[in-house]
């Protein structure tokens, strides 16, 4: 299949690692974010009732 | 990464907890939502804990967690959205007007126009671009063929440069327009 041809070209190394730079940022802020509870007492629920089965 | 190494000996299931707030943060990046994110890593672990039989200890677990959580974001995203073809093509040209003076992209706006991406872009680039995962092991996430996932990551590269209107090539001139823009980046890419 044919790809439009505008944004075709990649883009430069320069460009290329500033973007990665900011990738791993915003990656990394959503990383150090607070795992709710909820997520945590889910596991811990999951295990109880492995338990009694 | 803690946990993440094939020579962990507790059972998978113990290994979980380890693995929340990564999940997190890349359903965070797919869905650019945190309660949504939420919503999609309870989904995962949910699954992941009754299908643990079927993850090879030998293999990464978190790579095992990211494909569950990336298959279930797009099975409920075909069920809401349609007809939003690869969305290389979201209207977006002129969302970002302040060039960068110093050539140097400023985060807010990197992430404003990540929010504009694809989920698909989002997701290969957070693979390849943060989280360190080779295009080898991007592929096999997504289920498609390595050369697919470099391709993508560059068009996802190229996306971001056009939404913050920083063209291969430009010169930081006032008056500078997108058609300008184009122009010169196109005469950039014949001539690489």
């Amino acid at each position: 299949m044919q790809e439009p041809t505008k944004g075709k070209g990649a883009v430069s190394a320069d460009m290329k690692a500033q973007i990665d730079e900011n990738l791993k940022r915003v990656y990394q802020t959503a990383l150090d974010e607070q795992v709710p509870d909820r997520l945590k007492d889910l596991l811990a629920q999951l295990r109880a009732k492995d338990g009694q089965g | 990464m803690t946990g993440n190494r094939a020579t962990d000996t507790r059972h998978p299931r113990d290994r979980l907890a380890d693995h929340l707030a990564p999940l997190r943060a890349f359903a965070i990046s797919l869905c650019r939502n945190g309660a949504q994110a939420d919503d999609l890593v309870q989904e995962t672990i949910l699954k992941a804990w009754s299908n643990i039989d079927r993850f090879d200890p030998a293999t990464n677990l978190e790579a095992w967690l990211f494909t569950i959580l990336r298959n279930t974001f797009y099975s409920s995203l075909r069920k809401t959205r349609r007809e939003v073809s690869d969305s290389d093509g979201i209207h977006a040209a002129g969302l970002f007007t302040r060039p960068a003076h110093d050539g140097r992209l400023a985060f807010g706006d990197f992430q404003r126009a990540f929010d504009h991406l694809s989920p698909e872009h989002r997701e290969v680039l957070i693979l390849v671009g943060a989280s360190g995962y080779s295009c080898e092991e991007a592929a096999e996430m997504m289920g498609v063929a390595v050369g697919t996932v470099k391709s993508r990551a560059n068009r996802a590269r190229r996306r971001l440069a056009e939404l913050m209107q920083i063209e291969e090539g430009e010169d930081i001139v006032a008056g500078t327009d997108g058609a300008v823009a184009a122009v010169i980046s196109r005469s950039v890419a014949s001539a690489a």
